[in-house]
């Protein structure tokens, strides 16, 4: 563990990462501590610019503080993030394990079924679901992990292939261990790096969308979202900048800190690989 | 590659090509049917009368009283004769909105590509030469960035900078609808309206493409081609372009296949933030007015798209890249 610690903390971009998570955590977190009341109510003159009234980061056209609204937007934010992350884990984890494993006609179907998701426009297929859904933090969660385990299924796919035929997977076999058992207990944990770097950038990838979702007005109508923030400021841009600059700020460096970390991870956990490109 | 073995290939992508889009369309009808309120319940609500008698007759018109596989092979019938059926707000075929306004959204699009490839593999390139020095950590940084920042935000501060600050360049609309111009003033207007949306939908993929790019360059340069090249004395310059460069190129083109979907997709975002008239706010104003034939209909028309540009880089893969295995 302290040798993954010191692995992680050699790049310095990733120390940063995960200062910056931190610090966005941690307002999530005391968010109603910080600014009593709702996010949604009235707390000074409307068009304040920051520093006025008391207010950090000035209010909205109706008087809202932005800053309270970009605490608790980070609920939000981290929400989607992490519960979409773990749902399209769970299905793309599921998928390419069987198809890893199994092989044959099994792989050859879950690859068509991965090969389609991942032809169709997952943007436009996200609105389309959230949409008919109606929107919700739930409709949204299940819209974002729709459109986002195929690349999971694909690195599983890959690593059990490879992880399939080795001789500790073969010893389980001939000891007569279950298929299940197997995948759980010797192939799956020795698959997991891969799997953790991809998490934290999928986190990351998930925040975006759930913010241009709610940018589009397809944000959960009880919960105040930074992508809303944005929305609602861009029609006042010309007279209030601080409605729409704050909220994108929010945003950046959550995104970024979250990509800084999953490179921090990715090098920690494969000391041998370089860095490789941002794509896969 | 083989000339010979070029049309099976084309072939089996073309039919792979075909079933996808059947499985889209078939999509597409699950995803009606699985919308809270029925079809018929939707129309008349849209057009503002909801009694027994008119849902029945609307029922039966649109023969949603017929069983669900029968139901399915209409659409199908209908999709494939690309018929994408009828917006009832805009009183319209949604194939007709939709053909409407795709020029805008191919100008759009096309704009951005370009120079996102254009300028991500010139920086990556650059970056690539430069591994370790200040440049190359610019470049990194500025494609970290990117890769961070949302789409429609970028926009905003574009907007922010260049026409609210600087007055330099219009943020709304895909030309001066105050002025009437023809020829050339109205390419003119045209072109400076593209600049900032082509500009905030280019940004992230050029920062994807100069990541892509440095990462196979480095690659391909600790290659034995690339050190017989040098050995024979060819020209340092010649060595980058000819040998590394080219080879390099081989996953862009790949990614760039991959990525059409999510350009198209980002479109909805930056013509909505500039008002561009593309699909992509044919979508946003249908997202707000819940027309779901016309939602329904972007959907499948940029499906569709996607499956046709993927399939030109694969032909354009499999031509420039003699080692391509032309199978499946």
């Amino acid at each position: 563990m302290s040798a993954f610690l010191r692995r992680f903390a050699r790049n310095r971009g990733a120390v940063v990462g995960a200062v910056l998570l931190v610090l966005v955590i941690g307002m999530a977190l005391f968010a109603p501590l910080l600014f009593p009341g709702s996010p949604w109510d009235m707390a000074g003159a409307p068009f304040q610019p920051p520093g006025e009234d008391g207010m950090l980061l000035g209010t909205d056209s109706l008087g809202r503080d932005v800053a309270a609204g970009i605490a608790y937007g980070a609920q939000v934010s981290l929400i989607v993030g992490a519960v979409s992350t773990a749902v399209a884990l769970l299905i793309g984890v599921a998928l390419g394990a069987v198809a890893g494993y199994l092989g044959g006609w099994a792989d050859d179907a879950i690859m068509r079924f991965t090969e389609f998701f991942q032809t169709i426009p997952s943007f436009v297929l996200a609105i389309l679901l959230v949409a008919i859904f109606t929107p919700s933090i739930a409709s949204i969660i299940v819209a974002i992990a729709v459109v986002s385990w195929p690349p999971v299924t694909r690195v599983v796919r890959a690593e059990f292939l490879s992880l399939r035929n080795r001789e500790f997977v073969q010893a389980a076999e001939v000891l007569g261990k279950r298929p299940l058992a197997i995948v759980l207990t010797d192939i799956l944990p020795n698959a997991l790096s891969p799997i953790i770097v991809l998490a934290s950038l999928m986190t990351a990838t998930a925040i975006l969308l759930e913010s241009s979702l709610s940018f589009l007005g397809l944000g959960d109508p009880n919960m105040m979202s930074w992508g809303f923030l944005i929305g609602s400021g861009r029609s006042v841009i010309r007279l209030a900048w601080w409605m729409s600059v704050f909220p994108g700020l929010a945003i950046f460096l959550t995104v970024l800190a979250l990509n800084l970390v999953g490179e921090g991870l990715s090098d920690a956990l494969n000391p041998r690989l370089r860095k490789r490109g941002a794509a896969h | 590659m083989d000339a010979s073995r070029l049309p099976g290939f084309l072939l089996r992508r073309l039919l792979k090509s075909a079933l996808v889009i059947v499985a889209i369309a078939i999509c597409n009808f699950l995803l009606i049917h699985a919308a809270p309120g029925d079809p018929a319940s939707v129309i008349a609500g849209q057009s503002g009368s909801a009694d027994p008698q008119f849902m029945e007759q609307l029922r039966h018109q649109f023969g949603l009283d017929r069983p669900l596989h029968v139901q399915l092979g209409i659409y199908l019938r209908d999709v494939l004769t690309l018929d994408l059926g009828f917006s009832h707000r805009q009183q319209m075929p949604v194939a007709t909105l939709i053909l409407d306004r795709l020029p805008a959204t191919l100008l759009l699009t096309g704009a951005a590509f370009l120079l996102a490839v254009s300028g991500g593999v010139a920086l990556g390139a650059l970056a690539a030469r430069r591994a370790g020095t200040w440049a190359d950590s610019a470049i990194t940084a500025l494609a970290l960035t990117f890769y961070a920042t949302p789409l429609f935000w970028v926009g905003l501060m574009l907007v922010l900078l260049f026409s609210v600050q600087l007055e330099w360049l219009p943020s709304f609309g895909m030309s001066d609808p105050g002025l009437d111009l023809h020829g050339p003033a109205l390419w003119w207007d045209v072109a400076q309206h593209l600049v900032l949306p082509a500009l905030t939908l280019g940004l992230f993929y050029l920062a994807v493409y100069a990541r892509l790019t440095r990462a196979t360059m480095l690659e391909v340069a600790d290659q034995d081609f690339v050190k017989t090249a040098r050995a024979k004395g060819v020209p340092e310059g010649r060595i980058l372009r000819a040998h590394i460069l080219r080879n390099a190129l081989l996953p862009v083109i790949t990614f760039a296949g991959i990525q059409a979907g999510q350009l198209i997709g980002g479109s909805i975002l930056v013509e909505t933030v500039f008002a561009w008239p593309g699909i992509g706010r044919l979508a946003f104003d249908a997202l707000l007015a819940r027309d779901y034939a016309v939602l329904l209909g972007v959907f499948f028309c940029t499906s569709v798209m996607v499956i046709v540009l993927n399939l030109a880089t694969d032909l354009l893969y499999a031509v420039v890249d003699p080692r391509v295995e032309v199978t499946g």
